[in-house]
């Protein structure tokens, strides 16, 4: 035990490792765009990044290698839709940063500062296999809440992949009641902050002209912009079928918004709409209750049936837990492998699984090319699993961030180990570390 | 462990048993209680109303069994009969000619999952405010309170726990904004026009009391006590004391101006009434527990016990069980000091281990957050085995709601609240088959009929769909 101890305490303070070049061998090697798990596989990352990775790869000469001794070995856990790195203790509101509901700003809020790499959430959900994570705002006073970034979550202090990565909007009741009570009004307020943004965008004088009477600051005026001209996608919060409809709707009058559908619990009424608008949706698979009237229609087969009718489906864990528990992606995920064989019901294989948990969302939000699967060229995410990844409680025994290995060890571990035997011993339990 | 075979009454049973009606067990136990002492008010005001529905004598052959109790059969039968499990055994357990007998082969049987913590039906869906009936935060100990009263049975979430999560019996409880939230119930999980028709018929009583961070935040923010946990205990305390002297007038045979508060606590001191405590932080658990020995009383189980880790030991020594999440944390100060292990470490110690879901959604999943306890148990070298892993989903729960007598373990004489799955239930593959509550079948997922649909469903998108 003692021994134990002092190894996790090692890992605990020992420096973040450089980017190392490394070759993981004889793996079940899972590249994570859907395709199906190589037996005997090998990925080689150097410089931070996958050079290679398949069947038959060489191993360039003096690349350390690693044995994965026939195990799961895949790209990291792309959260699809988070708060982490944004709170510790949802309930501390001074560790809690999510959202801002007395700024005078909205669009232009940017999360990227107000991040936390050093949050025990951080290394809880990196040691269960999530190594980069969408992250969005939770709310501003106004509609649009701001910002979002992608990030990893690496045991370093940069942990921002892509700041401004996107925009977050709720519609629905949770928008209808920052617009001042109504759905009408949610569309009508969307509708007339882009058209200022617009305006602005042409004449940057307009917005001083407006005085008092402005609806949004510069701040937010250059930030609806990105989003009205297609730079920054545009994340909906959105449940019920018609206002689905209704939010594809919004290229008609703003033709570039880059839209990501989230939520989506009433999605599969409306599939096809869904799915010829070329529109990805983010959704939380497990979602079967009428929570709302919004979300009357919930099925845990909306992922699946999304997925039949061709549209780009991301799974996330964002109605349980956000910021603390990105790690059930692998049993959401798992669960809907589960689901297709249900009577009725409508779910994904195993390689569709993973790769909504890894590809699909970066796809999403536009950075397949360089994070989310195995491919070369992508960011060296790299994690061996002591099982089936998609099971219940497999863990990884080892993680690298863009080729740099991570320490596992959480600060939970250290009370595990603490109160392992739980009665005092010489000493206090102070003293036990 | 192996189980023994009850064959006598089988031929007997299974002559009648094609349109049974089952035994009648309904509020027996108030009525008997009441005829020993005629007691001066009636403590069964709103009896169950719960009849078994009619089964067919069911058996199940060639399956692998977790019988609830930590036993395991692999290659096994299971006969139902009369609502109740009429034997169970290997492949050699005689059953009946001309009865209903399922193929097995792949798939594993259970009892019921027991969700000792739930909000179904007091905190329904959709969750709106008209709905919103779990926390009567009017005043921080409130014991005159009852749940059934505010349990909406046409809640949709209790036949997302039966299809999906193998649900068969479950406690509803207040919530926890109060220090004494008031009485709890246990259901059977079965739709009702009524919660009458839900109560499990002789279950006792709980009362809900509650921890920490939520009654200080409620009442301090009210500008009232208690604003602090000492504030917490004082409060407490002070009830408690009152509870006594009523509780000694009325054993003294004395007059006493009926009081509903009153009559719970002392319900809880004469031991009629079960303790299930939301408490997270170890310290606190301990207090708790020397608040009950001065006023002689016992805690059942303290509910989320997110520390129970610390003072395993000291839960063990006392009988307390301890019921618990997998992994959820940080959401709170109180949650902060999670670990994974929590459920395997209070296995270790040899306390009484329950996994609980507090949640909608993840009553729907409770043999999944039990896996992953499990999972994180053998990583640090606590090897426990599935049909021990399922004690902590049906009998633990059944002993600390004092039920388990009745349900919580396939063994013969007992309720026929069972599950089949479609593999092996800590598999994030798997998915409950078909369930049957006292024998009834009330979920198949091979028949659309055989699916529950709320009045609140009816008439709306994805009405009858699968869920």
């Amino acid at each position: 035990m003692m021994r134990a101890l002092l190894l996790s305490a090692a890992a605990l303070i020992a420096a973040p490792a450089a980017a190392q070049d490394v070759a993981i061998v004889n793996a079940k090697l899972v590249i994570g765009d859907g395709s199906a798990p190589i037996e005997g596989g090998t990925v080689v990352v150097r410089g931070g990044k996958v050079v290679a990775a398949g069947a038959g790869v060489a191993v360039p000469a003096g690349v350390e290698r690693v044995n994965a001794q026939g195990r799961y070995v895949t790209p990291g856990i792309v959260a699809a839709f988070s708060r982490v790195g944004l709170t510790e203790v949802d309930a501390v509101s001074g560790t809690n940063d999510r959202s801002a509901p007395r700024t005078r700003f909205s669009a232009g809020l940017d999360i990227a500062p107000a991040l936390n790499p050093m949050g025990s959430p951080v290394a809880v959900n990196r040691a269960s296999g999530v190594t980069r994570a969408i992250v969005a705002p939770g709310g501003s006073s106004n509609l649009f809440a701001g910002q979002g970034a992608v990030v990893d979550l690496a045991d370093d202090m940069d942990m921002v992949t892509r700041p401004r990565a996107l925009q977050y909007v709720a519609f629905g009741e949770d928008g209808a009641s920052k617009a001042g009570g109504s759905r009408a009004a949610t569309f009508l307020l969307f509708r007339e902050q882009l058209l200022a943004a617009r305006s602005y965008a042409r004449n940057p004088a307009t917005l001083a002209e407006w005085g008092n009477d402005a609806m949004i600051q510069r701040a937010d005026a250059d930030a609806l912009v990105r989003v009205i001209n297609g730079t920054t996608p545009l994340f909906v919060r959105v449940d019920r079928a018609a206002d689905i409809v209704n939010v594809l709707k919004l290229r008609q009058e703003f033709p570039a918004l880059k839209l990501v559908l989230v939520g989506v619990t009433e999605g599969w009424l409306v599939a096809r709409e869904i799915a010829a608008a070329k529109v990805p949706v983010l959704v939380s698979p497990l979602t079967d209750l009428p929570s709302s009237f919004e979300q009357l229609g919930a099925t845990q087969s909306n992922a699946g049936r999304l997925k039949a009718a061709g549209v780009e489906v991301s799974v996330g864990v964002f109605d349980d837990d956000d910021a603390h528990k990105m790690g059930y992606a692998t049993q959401y995920a798992g669960n809907l492998v589960g689901l297709a064989r249900v009577p009725g019901a409508s779910g994904m294989t195993w390689d569709q699984a993973f790769a909504a948990i890894s590809s699909v969302p970066a796809r999403a939000v536009g950075m397949d090319g360089s994070i989310g699967s195995l491919r070369p060229g992508r960011a060296g995410d790299v994690v061996i699993w002591d099982n089936d990844p998609l099971e219940l409680g497999s863990r990884p025994t080892a993680i690298w961030i863009d080729g740099k290995a991570q320490s596992l060890t959480t600060r939970q571990d250290r009370l595990r180990d603490r109160y392992r035997v739980p009665q005092e011993g010489a000493l206090p339990k102070a003293y036990d570390r | 462990m192996r189980l023994s075979i009850a064959a006598l009454p089988l031929l007997a049973l299974a002559a009648c048993a094609a349109t049974e009606g089952g035994p009648k067990p309904a509020s027996d136990k108030p009525a008997a209680a009441a005829a020993e002492k005629p007691a001066k008010f009636n403590k069964d005001p709103y009896p169950s109303t719960y009849k078994p529905y009619p089964g067919q004598v069911t058996a199940v052959r060639n399956v692998t069994i977790f019988d609830g109790e930590g036993g395991r059969i692999e290659n096994g039968t299971v006969l139902l009969a009369n609502g109740k499990v009429e034997a169970i055994g290997g492949p050699d357990t005689p059953i009946p000619a001309d009865i209903a007998v399922y193929d097995g082969t792949g798939k594993f049987l259970t009892p019921g999952v027991i969700d000792i913590h739930s909000h179904l039906g007091d905190y329904p869906s959709p969750s709106v405010d008209a709905h919103s009936d779990g926390n009567e935060a009017t005043a921080p100990t409130t014991p005159e309170v009852w749940s059934e009263h505010s349990v909406w049975p046409q809640d949709p979430g209790f036949s997302r726990a039966l299809a999906n999560g193998g649900v068969t019996a479950l406690q509803i409880l207040p919530g926890s904004a109060n220090l004494m939230g008031g009485r709890s119930i246990t259901l059977k999980n079965v739709p009702s026009r009524t919660v009458q028709g839900m109560k499990f018929p002789g279950a006792p009583y709980g009362l809900k009391m509650a921890c920490g961070e939520n009654p200080k935040r409620v009442y301090g923010g009210k500008g009232r006590m208690p604003s602090t946990r000492m504030g917490n205990f004082a409060v407490n305390r002070a009830t408690w004391q009152k509870a006594a002297a009523y509780k000694k007038k009325m054993d003294e045979g004395k007059a006493v101006d009926r009081d509903l508060a009153m009559e719970t606590l002392a319900g809880v001191l004469s031991g009629e009434i079960l303790v299930h405590n939301h408490c997270y932080r170890a310290d606190e658990m301990a207090l708790v527990i020397d608040m009950s020995k001065e006023f002689g009383y016992k805690v059942s189980t303290f509910h989320h016990a997110v520390e129970a880790y610390k003072i395993a030991d000291i839960l063990a020594k006392e009988g307390i069980c301890a019921a618990m999440w997998a992994d959820w944390w940080g959401f709170k100060m109180e949650a902060y000091d999670s670990v994974n292990e929590n459920i395997p470490l209070v296995y270790k110690a040899g306390a009484c281990t329950i996994v609980h879901s507090d949640d909608a959604n993840q009553i729907q999943r409770l043999n999944q957050e039990a896996a992953k306890a499990r999972a994180a148990g053998r990583r640090i070298g606590i090897d426990v085995s599935d049909e021990v892993a399922w004690t902590w989903l049906s009998y633990n729960p059944a002993k600390a709601l004092g039920i388990a007598d009745r349900t919580g373990s396939l063994k013969p004489g007992k309720m026929a609240d069972v599950v089949l799955w479609n593999g092996n239930p800590f598999s994030a593959y798997t998915r409950p088959e078909k369930v049957w509550i006292d024998g009834a079948l009330m979920f198949d997922a091979n028949d659309p009929k055989r699916r529950p649909v709320s009045d609140f469903e009816l008439g709306q998108p994805g009405e009858g769909d699968v869920k």
